[in-house]
């Protein structure tokens, strides 16, 4: 195996950035793995697009730095965005263009664009190419976004919430994108979401982003693995939530309640034996139960 | 193979290799019967190819199913050592439902039994009684 294969596409290190008085990245530090999907979670306004535009060098790193495919992508545009098919968020395609017009357009700057897959594509998409830009539904538009994106078989496909606002056709086929690309073999996926049933389908690692910080980040396997609901009863209602130190979150009334914790149980069955309370059920936890546990955890360390 | 996945928590490879198994306990996938490869099952089901390939391997590990060099991946022959466990295991379900369903009728556990061999009795054909 060759250096090139093992080191990360992207790297940031201790990454931080100010707008005025808000931090909206803070000591971010992330490796993302050649030939994975990697998965970006965070409400809107957790600094997800800040991070995206740092991998791109439309913003420059005030603290910290970003490596992609081990350039800084703000001294060396040319070595880092050639190779990245970026979808963005606002789809900012030019209104004016017909969807040929934006195909022959875009071609002329990316060498190993491929014709063949391009047209496959408009015709999976059922992009019409005399249509104009401006005339496309939302949904269509980001279809041909995601065409451009990804025609000339990048190396690194970067998608800043590709689903939202989208109906379920339209995401089908933009999770179809994903898995193709990351089937063809050593190509990377890096997209931000808040729809954690996507997330959860088809990436591999994961990092949950809140107000700017990096609050959990792994491969989605181990934080399933680590990360237990478990459902407890009492003899009586609890009039208040029991004392379980420990949990991430702690939800319920009467004489059911949910606990969400990870790493060793031990200690909190302990504790729920102590509060008098029973196990009823010990199963694994939903990211999405995962992501609003450790949201609020984070929330009251806060206050 | 016709599969269908929840995001509710169970993990992704697991509902694949408990789904596949419960197809072969329940004979709707026959010993010698070939799976989808990894890359097709990931696009029908919308998964992570990686995901797939994790319940191939778990289903491999159980004996469920054998992959034959170069070929591709099939259901086990001399059928799984967990088939009989796991049929079991559907059939607790059922008998689960039907316990409490009796509990709300008022029927003893007792005459469930009784009227489990009853009807076992009258579904024998002739000659057997």
């Amino acid at each position: 195996m060759n250096v090139s294969d093992t080191s990360p596409i992207i790297e940031t290190s201790g990454l931080s950035r100010k707008f005025g008085q808000k931090l909206a990245l803070n000591q971010v530090s992330l490796k993302i793995p050649r030939g994975r999907v990697f998965g970006l979670v965070g409400e809107n306004g957790a600094g997800k697009t800040t991070l995206i535009k740092h991998i791109l060098g439309v913003l420059k790193a005030e603290r910290g730095s970003v490596r992609v495919f081990g350039f800084d992508p703000v001294a060396d545009p040319v070595a880092v965005l050639g190779r990245i098919g970026y979808l963005s968020e606002n789809r900012d395609l030019p209104p004016w263009m017909r969807v040929d017009e934006l195909l022959r357009y875009t071609q002329a700057f990316y060498p190993k664009w491929d014709p063949a897959f391009a047209e496959e594509l408009r015709n999976q998409f059922g992009l019409d190419p005399a249509a104009k830009i401006k005339n496309l539904s939302r949904g269509e538009n980001a279809k041909a976004g995601l065409l451009i994106a990804l025609a000339f078989r990048p190396e690194l496909l970067l998608l800043d919430e590709p689903s939202s606002g989208l109906d379920p056709v339209v995401r089908r086929d933009i999770l179809e994108a994903i898995i193709r690309t990351v089937a063809e073999e050593g190509r990377t996926v890096f997209f931000s979401s808040h729809l954690l049933e996507e997330v959860e389908r088809v990436a591999d690692d994961i990092a949950i982003m809140f107000a700017g910080e990096i609050v959990l980040a792994g491969t989605l396997d181990d934080i399933k693995d680590n990360h237990h609901r478990l459902i407890l009863r009492f003899e009586s209602p609890q009039a208040s939530a029991p004392k379980i130190p420990g949990v991430l979150s702690l939800t319920g009334s009467g004489r059911e309640w949910t606990v969400i914790c990870n790493g060793s149980r031990a200690e909190v069955m302990a504790s729920v034996a102590r509060a008098g309370g029973k196990i009823m059920a010990d199963d694994t936890a939903s990211l999405d139960e995962i992501f609003i546990a450790r949201a609020g955890a984070k929330n009251t360390g806060k206050e | 193979m016709q599969l269908h996945i929840t995001t509710d928590g169970v993990p992704i490879y697991l509902q694949i290799a408990n789904q596949v198994k419960y197809l072969v306990a329940s004979g709707r996938l026959a010993p010698g019967e070939e799976v989808p490869p990894i890359r097709v099952l990931a696009h029908q089901l919308l998964v992570n190819p990686n995901t797939v390939a994790r319940a191939y391997l778990e289903l491999e590990r159980a004996g469920v199913v054998v992959k034959r060099h170069g070929s591709g991946t099939y259901i086990s022959d001399n059928g799984s050592p967990l088939a009989r466990k796991e049929r079991l295991k559907i059939l607790a379900q059922r008998v689960d439902a039907l316990l409490a369903e009796a509990a709300h009728m008022q029927v003893a556990p007792e005459d469930l039994i009784k009227l489990i061999k009853d009807r076992h009795e009258s579904m024998q054909p002739e000659e057997n009684k």
